[in-house]
Parts: C-alpha cells; structure tokens; sequence
C-alpha cells in the first residue's frame, strides 16, 4: 500500500502575511516530513507571496498536505509538481581566497566551464556564483573543494510550472 | 494587515468615533452580538477589562477559575447555541492556560474567539514578564491567529475574526493585542466582514456529483449513512431528517452528531466506533453503499482503515475539502453546506423503505441488548452501573436535557445511553478527549440556554480537572446538575490496563476526597447516592432543583464499557465482551 516517496515541488500563493512560515511549515512538521528547501518572494501578482518547498515524500501524502496547506485562511492556492513538471534552479555562492586565481587557470577554467561568473574579486578574497540543478552546484563543489572553500551556501530552489496556474483568474473571483 | 476583506457596503458610510483600542474591542464584541464572554483578568488586558467594567450593563462578563475553564465554557457556550463563543485571558500563562480549549475547539470544528493582552509592542521579544509567543504557539490549533499592535487595526482583524470562527467549517481564531495598542486612541468604525480574499467558506454547489450521488443511492439495496456534527454545524437537521425518511436509509451517528435527530427516530440505528452499537458496526461492513454526511473518518469511529467497509461504494458530503480521501477513499464527493446540498439531492431520491436490510440492524440489536444493554440499564448485580443512572435521568428529564459529558467510561456511557430530543444536546470533547472538558463547558450551554435543563456528567478523574469551576457555577448562579459517576477509578484507562496490560493498574486507582463536602463547600445543593434504591429519588431531587445541584453516585469500580473495538481491529471485530 505504502506508495514510493519521490521528490515534489510545492507552489502556493499566499498573502503576505506574519506568521504564515510558521503555519505551513507546521503543517510538515505535524506529519514527520522534513522541508528539503523553502524560498518565498513576490511573484507575478502584486501583494501576493510565492513559496516554492521541496520535499520527499509520497504522492498520497502530497496530496492530503496540499488540502491541509490549501486550507489555511491566507493560502490562495496551492499545487505540486514533479521534477519532470517544473523548470527548477538553484543558485549558490563560494568564497576562495584570492590568490588561487592568479595562480595558474584552472580556477578560471572551471568558472567558464561550469557556467558561472565572479560576483567580487579583492586582495583576501573572491566570490563566485552558480546557477542551475543541484548536480551542477554540486559538481563544481567538488571540483572548488580542492582548492580549499572558505565559505560556501546554497539558496532553496526556486521553480515555475511548466503548466499554467491561474492565479490571477483565482484571485478574480475573490474581488 | 495585508489580507483583503471586504466588508459589508453600507448605504451610508459609519460614523466615525474617537476611541482607545480596548474599548474598541469591547465595540467590537458588541457588534458581533456578544453577550456574554469567558474569562480571567491580568496585567496586559487590564485595559480591555477596564472597558469591560464600563459597559457591564451590555455585555456580561463571567469571571472563571482558570482560563482553561473560560475556553471550555466558551466551547459549551457556542455548542449548544450555534454562536461564537468568546474567550479572553492576559498575556504568558493566562494566553497558554487557553491552549487546551482552542486545541478541543479546533478538532472538534468549535467557533471561538480568543482575545489575549499581550506585552507592549516595543517589549515583544524581550523576555518581558508575561511575554509568551502566544500566536506562534497557537498557530497548529486555530483555524486563524493574528497579533495586533496598532489600534487602527482592531475593527477590521475583529470582524474578520467572528466571519472565519463561525463560517465555512467553524473553528477558533485567537488575535493577541499589544497593551500599547489597548491604549492608543484612534477612530474608530466598524463594518462586519463578509468575505477574506484568499479563503473559500463553503465549496460550490456541483450538481454533476449529487447527480452521481442520487444514482448511487438509488441503486443501493443496502445502504448506511453516518453522519456526524456537520449536520448540527451546518443547521441541516431538518434537510436531513427529510433525505433519510425519503430514502429509507438506516442512519448512525458519530458522538458528535447525535442528537441532530431524535433518538427515538424509526431510522436512527445508533452510534459508530470504538464503543458505539453492535449493528451500525458490524453492518458498516456489509452494506453496498456508505453514505457519510458532516463527518470525517475519525479512527475511534473507523477502526482499521485496512478493512473499513471495503465492499461499499462511499459518498461523502463534506464542506472541508481537505477530509475528502484523507482517511476513506470516496466515490463522490459532495462538496459543500450540508443543508444546501441535502435540500438539492432530495428531489434526485427515489423513495424506498429497505425493510430486510432494516431488520438486519434489529436483530443484531437484540444480541447487543441481551449481552451488553440489559446488563448496563437494568443491572440484576447489587452495585450502581453507570448505564442505570443514565436511564433515570432520561426518564427524570423526559429526553429533554442537554448532556454535557466529561471525558472517559462515563462519557461512552451518556452519548449511548441518553435520549434525546432536540438537536444541539450533546455537548461532548469528541476529538481531542479533554477530561476536564465537562464541567466548565456546562457553565457555558447552561448560561446560552437558561430554559433548558443542563445536566453535566462526569468521572471523579475528569472532573477534578477543572472542579475549581465550581467557584464559578457558584457565583454566576448557573443551575447545573452536576452528576459525578464515581468509581474511584481512572476508568477508560483502567478498562484498557484490564485488557490488554493484564490487570496492571498503573496509576489509574484514585484515593478521593469527599466530593460532596467540596460541593457543600461551594454552597451547592450536593447529595452522594451508594444504593439502587436511593438513585430515583435523588436524581428526581436534582432535576426538581432551581439552582445548581451535585450528585455523586457511587458506582461499581471495576465496569467496563462495552461493546468495544479494540485498537487497530476492524469495525466488524466488535466485542460484546
């Protein structure tokens, strides 16, 4: 019975309002489900906040949390969708120390070959930013971590549907 | 507050008036119709209880124990009225002590609204004394929270506040203000909300699934319905009691639901789950069609999922869109008001009378009155059953009582045993199983409904969960019929350590106190029954009382409530002993 759990991105629409993170994430937190990520911003409409979430679960469970999720008084809407139904990325930043870029290219090799680009560059210190798929950041993690990371971090995905989601068409009717 | 209401668009715009936020709040109340609310004074609402104090004339303010008591009256209060229930307490512990009954509350689909003081803004998240993240903490047991630190604010989180307690599937809102904010001045208008943007109260009407519906009924040979509180909630009592007749479908009720239709109905079959009837259990498996109507699939009313009426098509009238396949897998769901939909589907229902199937149920109730009922309503053994008290109080109070039960043996024990006949008479914590639930939210229902006899049942563990209400019911002079069912004993618990831990009473044997002094103690009529032949007569003096009364009845120890389904047994596994 106990369906295959799976990767999903969740989307929903909300006001933006205080205190709304803590509901929704309540709402994992309530069933034993850990968030693998979560990113909230505007979106295309005005005064309404996007969340995108990842997490691992089954389609059974997907569902019946997005009826809990959809529920909440400042949820306009809420979807799920799987890695083949989304366009995803991710972005994340390393810091190196500086004086791995002048010796030698191989540091600026792996910048051009990896699609990513110098963000700062000073005496101590330089910045590079990636975007893209989880693998990819994690490729050039590991080909960086030779060199010694100072600091590295990974923002939560962010991800549209290539389905549309009317949104605006929901909120229409509220008006 | 970013949320988009819209408000009631009057013909000419509200006068606008100077004043403090407290005493908007109190404008407020009186707007929504508040008439009496619960609760326990301290230092970051005194500014609303000093409003409070000024308009005393108009709304009446009941000073309870604890503030526990205050949400649970509050819950009584709503239950058998069908209004908000309105609750406030001060910042810190008086906000926490309220958890339980918005917990209850929300499980149980109550409307409630919760007011609590809060630190000044400028204090919030200094560790300030009393300062406790009230609205993080109640943010999984309320349908809505919100914190207010601006009185400009109050009139319209206030007004959505009562809209989202009492509409849709009703549930509690607690909305936290600032001490700063009850002082700041403003002016002040009020208009009451009549939709929020981003939330749908009731789903559509969708005539393609009560079409899908009425074929399948029409069709069945061997229907059930269960039905639950959403037939109270939604006002549909009437809507339903026309559907069945119509339909000739046997019905069964979660201990939530009943009293929605009399019990002395031809077609009420009795109650579901973990100690309800032998019939509507047992059948829940054979029948070809299960008709689930305000209800949600609790696991005390289904048992094991696994082997939960697998044979039958399922249709389930829900408002909630999220309880739709979140236990059961449903082969139409009917989306919406109860009353809305069951008044659309009658017209689609072929009159039948089912009179085999019907049969099926009775003669599987003579099995459960010849093993189980006999025994508990007309005991041959020389100590008091619970089961016989309920009887004298049925025949005491002509089924005319509304019954407000605690939490365990007892509480099984009233939902099966009293007779009702009016709807809104059951007043029990379904979902969350609070003991202590029992007394405080009779004070409640006694005080919304003055003419009606209030009797509340408790076990002597529950109850000494909230006895110190007794203050209350003493000083608010709400007569309530208090009726202790005293085994000395935590007995649900003991009942389960008897079956399935072998007899190890861990902590579950009370060494009591003299439950009639502690009464006397609080000026109340108060009398303890040991015999049979006692019982009549005092229950007969409680009913007759005018002011609140107590009985103590003495009952066997070591009874247990039966029928019964084991955890993680199916429904047709019931045991009858």
């Amino acid at each position: 019975m106990e369906q295959e759990s799976k990767l999903f991105t969740v989307s929903v629409y909300t006001e933006n309002n205080i205190g709304l993170l803590n509901r929704i994430s309540a709402i994992f937190q309530r069933r034993h489900i850990n968030i693998e990520s979560i990113n909230s911003s505007v979106c295309e409409i005005e005064g309404v906040s996007r969340w995108t979430l990842v997490v691992n679960l089954s389609e059974e469970q997907m569902k019946k949390i997005i009826g809990q999720i959809e529920k909440q008084v400042e949820v306009i809407k809420a979807y799920y969708h799987t890695e083949e139904e989304t366009v995803y990325q991710e972005s994340c930043l390393f810091k190196l120390r500086s004086d791995l870029l002048f010796d030698g290219s191989e540091i600026q090799n792996l910048i051009i070959e990896n699609n990513a680009r110098i963000v700062t560059v000073n005496k101590q210190f330089f910045v590079i930013e990636k975007s893209g798929r989880k693998e990819e950041i994690e490729l050039l993690y590991r080909e960086l971590s030779v060199f010694g990371i100072m600091q590295f971090t990974r923002s939560g995905r962010i991800a549209v549907s290539k389905e549309e989601m009317k949104i605006s068409e929901i909120l229409a009717v509220f008006q | 507050m970013e949320t988009k209401t819209i408000q009631k668009q009057l013909e000419t715009q509200p006068t606008t008036e100077r004043l403090t936020g407290s005493e908007a709040i109190v404008r407020c109340l009186l707007a929504e119709g508040v008439k009496t609310l619960y609760g326990y004074p301290g230092g970051a609402i005194m500014p609303v209880y000093d409003e409070l104090y000024k308009y005393q004339d108009k709304i009446h303010h009941v000073l309870t124990r604890h503030e526990q008591g205050a949400t649970h009256a509050a819950q009584g209060y709503a239950r058998i009225s069908g209004e908000v229930g309105v609750a406030i307490a001060t910042s810190g512990p008086g906000a926490t002590n309220l958890i339980t009954g918005i917990a209850d509350a929300q499980i149980d689909s109550t409307p409630l609204v919760c007011i609590t003081g809060q630190v000044a803004s400028h204090l919030l998240g200094s560790d300030a004394f009393q300062e406790t993240d009230i609205v993080g903490i109640s943010t999984p047991v309320t349908k809505w929270n919100h914190q207010i630190t601006k009185a400009s604010e109050i009139p319209e989180v206030m007004a959505k506040a009562f809209y989202i307690a009492r509409s849709g599937r009703p549930g509690p809102v607690l909305i936290d203000i600032t001490k700063d904010a009850q002082f700041e001045e403003f002016d002040f208008s009020y208009q009451k909300c009549t939709a929020v943007r981003s939330y749908k109260a009731v789903p559509e009407v969708d005539e393609t699934s009560l079409h899908a519906a009425a074929e399948i009924i029409n069709n069945a040979k061997k229907p059930l319905i269960v039905w639950g509180q959403g037939v109270i909630l939604g006002k549909a009592e009437a809507e339903f009691k026309a559907f069945i007749e119509k339909a000739g479908i046997p019905s069964a009720w979660t201990i939530m639901g009943v009293s929605a239709i009399p019990t002395e109905h031809p077609l009420n079959v009795g109650m579901v789950g973990m100690h309800g009837n032998y019939a509507p259990n047992k059948l829940t498996n054979e029948c070809d069609v299960l008709i689930a109507i305000g209800m949600r699939f609790d696991d005390r009313v289904t048992g094991n999922l696994a082997t939960y009426a697998k044979q039958a098509k399922v249709i389930h009238f829900e408002i909630d869109p999220a309880e739709v396949d979140k236990n059961v897998k449903t082969d139409v769901a009917v989306l919406g008001d109860a009353k809305v939909n069951l008044a659309k589907i009658l017209p689609l229902i072929q009159k039948k009378e089912h009179p085999i199937w019907r049969r099926a149920f009775d003669d599987l109730y003579a099995i459960e009155y010849e093993k189980v009922i006999k025994n508990d309503l007309h005991p041959t053994k020389e100590g008091l059953t619970m089961g016989e008290v309920l009887k004298e109080i049925n025949k005491q109070s002509n089924g005319e009582a509304a019954i407000v039960s605690d939490v365990g043996q007892h509480q099984m024990i009233a939902c099966r045993y009293a007779n009702f006949k009016q709807t809104k008479s059951n007043i029990t914590s379904g979902g969350l199983g609070t003991m202590g639930f029992g007394l405080p939210a009779a004070i409640g229902a006694k005080m919304a409904a003055p003419e009606r006899e209030v009797v509340c049942i408790c076990g002597d563990g529950g109850y000494q969960m909230t006895i110190q209400e007794l203050g209350t019911i003493f000083q608010q002079k709400a007569a309530v019929k208090i009726v202790v069912l005293n085994n000395d004993f935590l007995g649900m618990v003991r009942q389960w350590q008897q079956l399935f831990f072998d007899k190890r009473y861990a902590s579950t044997e009370m060494t009591n106190p003299d439950f009639v002094a502690i009464a006397k103690g609080y000026y109340l009529n108060a009398r303890r029954v040991t015999r049979r032949d006692e019982l009549a007569e005092a229950v007969q003096e409680m009913m007759q009382s005018k002011e609140a009364y107590f009985l103590e009845v003495c009952v066997e120890k070591e009874d247990n409530v039966f029928p019964m389904i084991p955890t993680g047994a199916s429904v047709s596994d019931i045991r009858l002993a």
